[in-house]
């Protein structure tokens, strides 16, 4: 469904070196990424902000032309032909609407299907479907101003799902939304791939969405992908271990426990971080056989301590979530 | 398409409303100014005052149908990155906008464009076509809005260069009221300066238009009047699709 060769996206920056003089850098936004996505595919997209991933989106949808390398998607060149790729695909923009501010969302869906040359039946069929499946029928008649975003999030899904596309792309679709819209979103994209099996490519900053539904996980940074597989061999790759948050009787210096370090000492409480290798419930009852000890809590990483860690691509602890 | 876009542009008539009371009322303050021009120098370019008042209420009338202030959705979409969701579309840009901007220009003519001519016709002697320059007139507003058009789409794209459309868009702006004859009719401006002003796009706007409504233009000069619309809007369209293509090449969203 989508292929991608050592694809490479340079932009020129232009910055001001003197009065009128001015500097040209080149900023390689994608640097070489491959990857292949099969029909059927639930793949997460992730990477901190700027590394890469619009640039990424926008040449499988054809916007942006690779610098160099080929992307090929539904078996075509997204660059050389744009339009016809675009009745294959529906795009999801979190942060932009694709509907008509002035119109209301049954107009706006029209509008669309008279843009994806729909079949007036099969539209209908579609319509009553989505309208079903992602509860719109409160909000038809709605101009698409007055809409809340969770009402807007479900329309824009609609709508870029009227044409039954193979893929879907979403960026970022649950920016902004509450507990209840991303349950519904999620929900129903779950629904959407299992069932009908349309390829989904998920953009996402909010790793409660993959962890909810992509099998898939690629990981991009600085313009290069950092990692491609599952989500369970990521966190087994990124050993982020565990933090042993201790709490003693009183303030006092830092605990001694072989094998274990003693990360941040805040008054009376005390942070150790455990490698996997170590077994916590032995640190625990060494612990308590030297020091008086008021609490204790051990936090597992969880996906978000494992992405930190592989952005940072380094192993100081310095700043980690765990130990916040 | 086109009619979506009708709905949209027709979706607030109210705030329509208002722009026709602000032409009807600034259609006065041109009208007194051009009729002691006229008062002064009768006959100037080969105008009458009833010529000159009318051109000013159908000029007046023109402002929303021709934008003569400048302006597309196309530029506020660049600068802050919607465009993207444009170029998702199956269609193209151009096509797609242009089928925006008649849509706009019908919805304007229809909420706005009969309040001047009424207000001017209740207040001073008009001068009305009769059905053939009517006609004549229909062809020549329209090459007129494709010349609006190719100009602001032109303006619309440079902000992927210039990033910020304010400069561009201010002198565009002056441009457009001056040699439009938005300002002064052009017919009244003087030497190779009216010879100069004549044959720039931006009399297609305004001038011919109003020419060919007030009859000034009839048979061959008729036909040459509309052909050098056409030939604007064929130029200008052409140069669209050219920087469309160079768009494509050199892309940048805004904001990721």
């Amino acid at each position: 469904m989508i292929e991608v060769v050592d694809a490479v996206k340079t932009f020129t920056v232009r910055r001001r070196a003197g009065l009128l003089r001015r500097a040209r850098t080149t900023v390689r936004a994608v640097d070489g990424v491959s990857f292949q996505v099969a029909r059927g595919e639930f793949v997460g997209y992730l990477g901190p902000n700027g590394a890469g991933k619009s640039t990424t989106i926008k040449m499988l949808t054809g916007i942006l032309t690779p610098s160099s390398g080929t992307v090929r998607v539904c078996g075509m060149d997204p660059a050389r032909q744009r339009t016809a790729l675009a009745r294959r695909i529906g795009v999801v923009f979190g942060q932009r609407t694709t509907l008509w501010w002035d119109l209301p969302l049954r107009d706006s869906l029209a509008l669309v299907r008279r843009l994806y040359r729909v079949p007036a039946g099969a539209h209908r069929e579609r319509l009553a479907e989505l309208t079903g499946l992602l509860e719109l029928e409160p909000f038809l008649d709605t101009p698409v101003r007055q809409l809340s975003l969770g009402q807007r999030m479900r329309g824009d899904l609609a709508a870029a799902l009227l044409h039954a596309p193979d893929l879907l792309v979403l960026d970022e679709p649950t920016i902004g939304l509450d507990v209840v819209s991303k349950a519904t979103v999620r929900g129903f994209l779950e629904r959407l791939n299992s069932e009908r099996g349309t390829t989904i490519l998920l953009t996402t900053h909010d790793l409660g969405d993959i962890e909810r539904l992509c099998r898939r996980v690629l990981v991009i940074d600085h313009g290069r992908l950092a990692y491609d597989g599952s989500l369970e061999r990521l966190r087994a790759t990124v050993d982020a271990g565990r933090m042993l948050v201790v709490d003693l009787e009183r303030p006092g210096p830092p605990v001694e426990v072989p094998g274990v370090a003693v990360e941040r000492v805040d008054g009376p409480r005390q942070w150790l971080r455990l490698p996997r290798s170590v077994n916590a419930a032995a640190v625990v009852a060494a612990l308590a056989a030297r020091y008086a000890i008021a609490d204790i809590t051990l936090r597992e990483a969880d996906i978000e301590d494992v992405l930190a860690r592989l952005y940072r691509g380094d192993h100081s602890y310095e700043g980690d979530p765990l130990a916040r | 398409m086109a009619w979506y876009g009708f709905r949209r542009h027709s979706a607030y008539p109210l705030s329509a409303l208002a722009e026709a009371t602000a032409n009807v009322a600034f259609g006065f303050i041109r009208a007194f100014v051009l009729i002691a021009l006229w008062n002064a120098r009768p006959s100037l370019g080969g105008y009458d005052a009833t010529d000159a008042v009318t051109f000013c209420f159908l000029t007046q009338a023109l402002i929303g149908p021709v934008q003569i202030f400048g302006g597309l959705e196309l530029t506020r979409r660049i600068r802050d990155g919607d465009v993207a969701v444009d170029l998702h579309r199956p269609v193209d840009l151009q096509g797609w906008w242009l089928a925006d901007d008649l849509a706009r220009a019908a919805a304007t003519l229809l909420l706005r464009g009969g309040p001047p001519l009424v207000a001017g016709a209740l207040a001073f002697p008009l001068r009305l076509p009769g059905p053939g320059a009517l006609a004549a007139f229909g062809v020549a507003l329209l090459l007129a809005v494709l010349v609006s058009f190719g100009l602001r789409y032109l303006v619309a794209l440079a902000v992927f260069w210039v990033h910020d459309d304010r400069g561009l868009s201010s002198a565009a702006l002056v441009m457009g009221m001056f040699f439009s004859g938005m300002i002064v009719p052009l017919v009244a401006f003087p030497g190779w300066l009216g010879e100069a002003a004549r044959a720039l796009p931006w009399a297609a706007l305004i001038q011919v238009p109003a020419d060919v409504f007030l009859g000034k233009r009839t048979g061959a000069d008729l036909l040459a009047a509309l052909g050098f619309q056409a030939a604007w809007a064929v130029a200008l369209l052409g140069a669209g699709r050219a920087v469309t293509a160079a768009v494509r090449r050199r892309l940048v969203i805004h904001g990721g």
